[in-house]
């Protein structure tokens, strides 16, 4: 469980830190939780790749909140509005047959009603 | 679950990515400027031209390139939204094509 809050500081600097702090609270999971991505595919607009679904990876990072881009394709407002995280994967994890380091990782933004805990 | 046209990553025999740049020619600087538009009169959000993008047909896909897969998009959203009618938008394509020939 690290600290979410410390992270977004650094990349929204425009927004005062207790506003950061309450919107972290919010948050469903933390720096370095291991989360699994939900398989689906939603009629319209969705921005979760075929290839990460179901796979597992570590949050390294909060975004902020964003209007659902799910409902913004459809004419609606975009609310809620939803967590966006910075996911890590193991690219061997995604990839049977990946070619070269095993130490290569794979850094893709997720919303949070497409994550669930793995841990 | 079910693959939708747009998304490649790990498609079947997808190949290398083509990275080859071009100079963009009027129309499709027109296309542009057109989504452009679209966007700063709140008509057309990305997300919305993204669905429209993603709902074109495989066939018609594969054969579209960037900019005519977005003509084709914006064009099924400002009839999905009553902004034109296809009557209206054929009707100014004829008289496109009659007044070049």
């Amino acid at each position: 469980m690290g600290d979410l809050s410390e992270l977004m500081s650094a990349s929204r600097g425009d927004i005062p830190s207790d506003t950061v702090e309450e919107m972290t609270m919010a948050a469903k999971f933390r720096l370095g939780d291991r989360v699994r991505v939900r398989v689906g595919s939603p009629p319209g607009h969705f921005r979760t790749p075929a290839y990460i679904q179901g796979k597992t990876g570590v949050i390294e990072g909060l975004h902020g909140t964003f209007p659902n881009p799910e409902s913004l394709a459809r004419g609606g407002d975009g609310l809620p509005t939803q967590f966006l995280y910075l996911v890590r994967f193991d690219q061997t994890h995604l990839w049977q047959r990946y070619p070269t380091s095993l130490q290569d990782k794979l850094l893709i933004d997720i919303y949070e009603h497409w994550l669930e805990s793995a841990s | 679950m079910e693959r939708r046209v747009h998304d490649r990553g790990g498609w079947p025999d997808a190949g290398p990515i083509d990275r080859a740049e071009h100079v963009y020619t009027m129309w499709e600087r027109r296309t542009d400027a057109i989504r452009g538009v679209l966007g700063a009169k709140r008509l057309i959000r990305t997300d919305e031209l993204r669905r429209a993008v993603e709902s074109i047909e495989l066939s018609p896909y594969e054969q579209l390139s960037y900019y005519e897969r977005w003509i084709v998009a914006i064009e099924a959203l400002l009839i999905e939204k009553g902004l034109l009618t296809r009557e209206e938008i054929d009707r100014k394509m004829e008289a496109w094509v009659t007044c070049r020939s």
